[in-house]
């Protein structure tokens, strides 16, 4: 069997070296994962090997010829058979998806869309992911825009694709489909690389597994993957198991109650309660409301119907009277919308918290002080509280979001918005054990994923929006059937009866 | 734990300086083209500026004007509001404080004239910049639309007020404020340089204060920075875009004391003309720090008045020239500075704390 990719990289940024030696080999016709934590170098490998980024030293040879990594780019990539898909995508927002496929590759300046369109939208049904041509990338949902930019690189004459976490975003259902398309393309001859870090995902599709830790490769397997084997090799440590947690009992009072709430035509009359020290958890499919929902309880929008945070009837108030009240706020985009990536991190652990810095001059003391307990108590790396949270990994910048709204005081409602999404195994932990422990200490936990297996590890209650309605649920005891997960799924497809939780 | 410049802070130096040693390398090309030696203009100008009394303190009178112009850009621009209207904020202080300084008796003493032809100035320029900042947050017009317009309304309302109420007999002068009002000149060789410079000096602290020691300034920044997440953690963002314009606002009307309290004494048409417009310079080559808006408005002053000071060898266009070259430069060091910083950017580096 022939060789589409041998790769040895080595790749600094500034003094900082995020790969040493790395090593891949993929064997062509297979579906190759690579796995590792946040920040191991899974990217930088694959934009190395697609022309992307420069390597500083090295060896890459496609197809068993060798290339000079030093003035590898992608065009030359392209050239040779390497399609790449990355993981925000990178489509022009404001160009349709036949512009986006010749953009830099037009051949001449007038511009001939038809034939591309049309060979386009054939290739896509060939293979099974249907694309509009025509449709603007910005009105396309995340799983539409990657379809496009995985025909658009077939159509290039890609012979080896390469998708840097193309899951992240995705539905459970647009996961098994896509993962559904990369074994067919694999079976036609295509050479496939999946950057991820879901090991069911690994499971369901890898024929071979490398893993990369702190910029090495520390693993490769070939063949029917040891899940176990794989996470251990990630993290280098057996992996944490969760701490089950205790039911509240059933005459707890309610943290937070939602009755009615609707927004727009997104979201439609909702209504649930959180008990204190129950954790509820929010499914669906994204795009079905989670967004409004969480936004709603927050006050970040405008919204029909009544909130109660505690006692208190919270519909009204300002998005701040609401953080008074005892609501945390974890929000779905940390990069915008959670976090002030320009600030340091004693800054964003301190944001508009009063409490810590003193109503008008800033106790710098008193911000440092809570830094460090939050980095402690957070495991936050660099443990710098002068770090620019812009240099932190995802994972890190998601714990000082966690570190900043768990901390408030007098909590008693946290809503969580895909808290773990594009986060590492290690933080991830990290990051339920402090959801965990808001409700033990007596909050309601209301938490939004698309991650079907964190709602099953946190959860004592799962509800499952579908376009802006609540259309079913389970309960504690429905939880633990081995039928949870598709009965879940039923729901979020629309493919049960609606029935409440 | 020693301090260290955050990398931030490092490549905003390096933007200002970058964006100044490309000022003078186009200003010495700009004299090579026009014949005279750059190395002896340069010198000439840094001689006229330090050793000659009134050329330095003509430097420290345009200086005073563009710190406070400039703040008041800077301040906004930290908030994330491009203030264009510096400059008709400035002309509405520059009218309030000079009506007000001669409409009180003319006994007033200074301990209360002073403060009252401040509170104008500064109270003029407010009223300004608060109707960009409510029109900004509550009915979402764009600011640098509503405050160039506004600088044009501010400027034809002035010179229509002057002429039909302040002007004296054929002049373009209005009534001399009141002696209490007036603020002394620092006798640097009859030149215009006055203790308002002290005020200048006053807010650039406060605000450097404010900016880094307060809740005030921490909630700007955010909202500067990322109003969405600004917002999430329950800052009103409009709340603080109204605050922030209204204090720019009044930074602007604070130049007055320059012009009018301590130079002239009364209003003038187009007196400090173009102090505004050039304090956005200021403030984007001071990248937006108060101690730097200070720097950088004694770096234009020195450009300004040593130009006049050379005048005799280069014409002074030239000179004027280079503040647009300084601007100009600024804008591309800084998308420069930014895009080495973000081509080198760093995954999660275990940096240890030195």
């Amino acid at each position: 069997m022939t060789v589409a990719i041998e790769a040895r990289v080595t790749k600094r940024y500034g003094a900082r070296e995020v790969l040493h030696d790395a090593t891949l080999t993929v064997r062509a016709g297979t579906v190759h994962a690579l796995v590792g934590e946040n920040g191991a170098g899974k990217s930088t490998l694959v934009k190395v090997i697609a022309g992307v980024v420069r390597a500083e030293s090295g060896a890459l040879a496609v197809a068993g010829k060798s290339v000079v990594l030093g003035s590898w780019d992608r065009k030359q990539a392209r050239a040779a058979g390497i399609g790449i898909v990355q993981q925000h995508g990178a489509s022009a927002q404001t160009l349709s998806v036949v512009e986006n496929a010749v953009l830099g590759a037009e051949g001449g300046p007038v511009l001939s869309l038809a034939g591309p369109a049309a060979k386009l939208r054939a290739l896509g049904a060939q293979i099974g992911l249907p694309i509009d041509p025509a449709a603007r990338v910005e009105d396309l949902g995340l799983g539409a825009a990657q379809r496009a930019e995985i025909v658009a690189a077939l159509h290039h004459g890609a012979t080896t694709l390469i998708l840097d976490e193309p899951t992240a975003v995705l539905a459970p259902v647009e996961v098994e489909s896509l993962l559904a398309t990369l074994r067919a393309l694999a079976a036609e001859g295509k050479t496939i690389v999946i950057v991820t870090h879901k090991l069911d995902e690994v499971r369901a599709v890898a024929d071979a597994v490398t893993v990369l830790r702190d910029g090495s490769t520390v693993a490769t397997f070939e063949g029917t993957p040891d899940v176990a084997a794989i996470a251990r090799a990630m993290v280098g440590e057996e992996m944490p198991r969760p701490m089950p947690l205790e039911p509240p009992p059933p005459t707890a009072p309610r943290a937070l109650s939602v009755d009615t709430l609707s927004v727009g035509r997104d979201l439609s009359a909702v209504s649930l309660d959180v008990k204190r020290g129950e954790i509820v958890g929010v499914a669906g499919v994204d795009g079905n409301g989670q967004r409004e929902l969480v936004l709603a309880i927050a006050g970040l929008v405008k919204s029909r119907g009544t909130v109660r945070i505690g006692d208190r009837d919270a519909s009204r108030d300002s998005p701040a009277r609401r953080l008074a009240a005892g609501l945390a706020h974890i929000p779905e985009d940390r990069q915008h919308g959670g976090l002030i990536a320009d600030l340091t991190v004693a800054e964003n652990l301190a944001l508009n918290r009063k409490d810590i810095t003193g109503r008008f001059q800033i106790d710098r003391d008193a911000v440092r002080r809570n830094a460090v307990k939050r980095i402690a108590e957070l495991d936050i790396r660099p443990a710098d509280s002068d770090a620019i949270v812009r240099e932190l990994s995802g994972g890190n910048q998601q714990k000082v979001v966690v570190g900043r709204e768990l901390s408030r005081p007098n909590l008693r409602v946290v809503v969580a918005a895909q808290p773990t999404r594009g986060v590492d195994l290690g933080a991830v932990a990290k990051l339920h054990d402090r959801l965990r422990a808001a409700a033990k200490a007596g909050a309601g936990v209301l938490v939004v994923s698309a991650d079907l297996d964190e709602l099953l590890a946190l959860c004592h209650r799962i509800v499952v929006l579908l376009r802006g309605r609540v259309v079913g649920g389970l309960a504690a005891d429905e939880l633990r059937a081995a039928s949870a997960r598709e009965q879940l799924g039923l729901f979020m497809t629309g493919g049960a009866k609606e029935g409440a939780a | 734990m020693s301090r260290r410049i955050a990398p931030s802070t490092r490549r905003e130096l390096e933007a200002a300086a970058i964006a100044l040693l490309a000022s003078v390398a186009v200003g010495s090309l700009l004299m090579v083209i026009y014949g005279v030696a750059p190395g002896r203009v340069w010198l000439a100008m840094l001689e006229e500026t330090t050793r000659d009394p009134y050329a330095f303190g003509e430097m420290l009178y345009r200086a005073t004007g563009l710190v406070l112009c400039g703040l008041s850009v800077a301040l906004a621009l930290d908030a994330g509001l491009f203030n264009i209207g510096a400059e008709g904020q400035m002309t509405a202080g520059v009218l309030a404080c000079a009506v007000v300084g001669a409409a009180l008796p003319s006994d007033t003493p200074s301990f209360i004239a002073i403060p009252i032809c401040l509170a104008a100035a500064a109270g003029g320029g407010a009223a300004i910049g608060a109707l960009v900042g409510v029109l900004r947050a509550k009915r979402n017009a764009h600011e640098v639309i509503t405050s160039i317009m506004l600088n044009y309304i501010v400027a034809g309302v002035a010179l229509w007020i002057g002429n039909a109420v302040l002007f004296r007999g054929g002049t373009t002068r209005g009534g001399q404020i009141v002696d209490g009002a007036k603020l002394p000149d620092l006798g640097l060789s009859g030149s215009a340089a006055n203790w308002s410079i002290a005020i200048a000096i006053v807010m650039v602290v406060l605000l450097a204060w404010l900016r880094s020691r307060t809740t005030w300034g921490q909630a700007w920044r955010a909202v500067g920075r990322d109003p969405e997440a600004a917002r999430s953690v329950g800052i009103s963002v409009g709340r603080i875009q109204i605050m922030v314009m209204t204090g720019a606002g009044a930074l602007a009307g604070l130049a007055a004391a320059n012009f009018v309290m301590g130079h002239k004494h009364a209003f003038e048409e187009g007196l400090g003309r173009n102090t505004g417009f050039i304090g956005i310079s200021v403030a984007l080559l001071g990248r937006t720090n108060p101690v730097g808006v200070a720097f950088a408005a004694i770096a234009l002053g020195f450009l300004s008045a040593g130009g006049l000071a050379v005048g005799h060898v280069v014409p002074k266009e030239l000179t004027e020239m280079l503040q647009g070259v300084v601007v100009l430069a600024v804008a591309i060091s800084s998308v420069w500075v930014h895009r080495r910083a973000i081509a080198g950017e760093r995954p999660p580096s275990e940096k240890v704390a030195a």
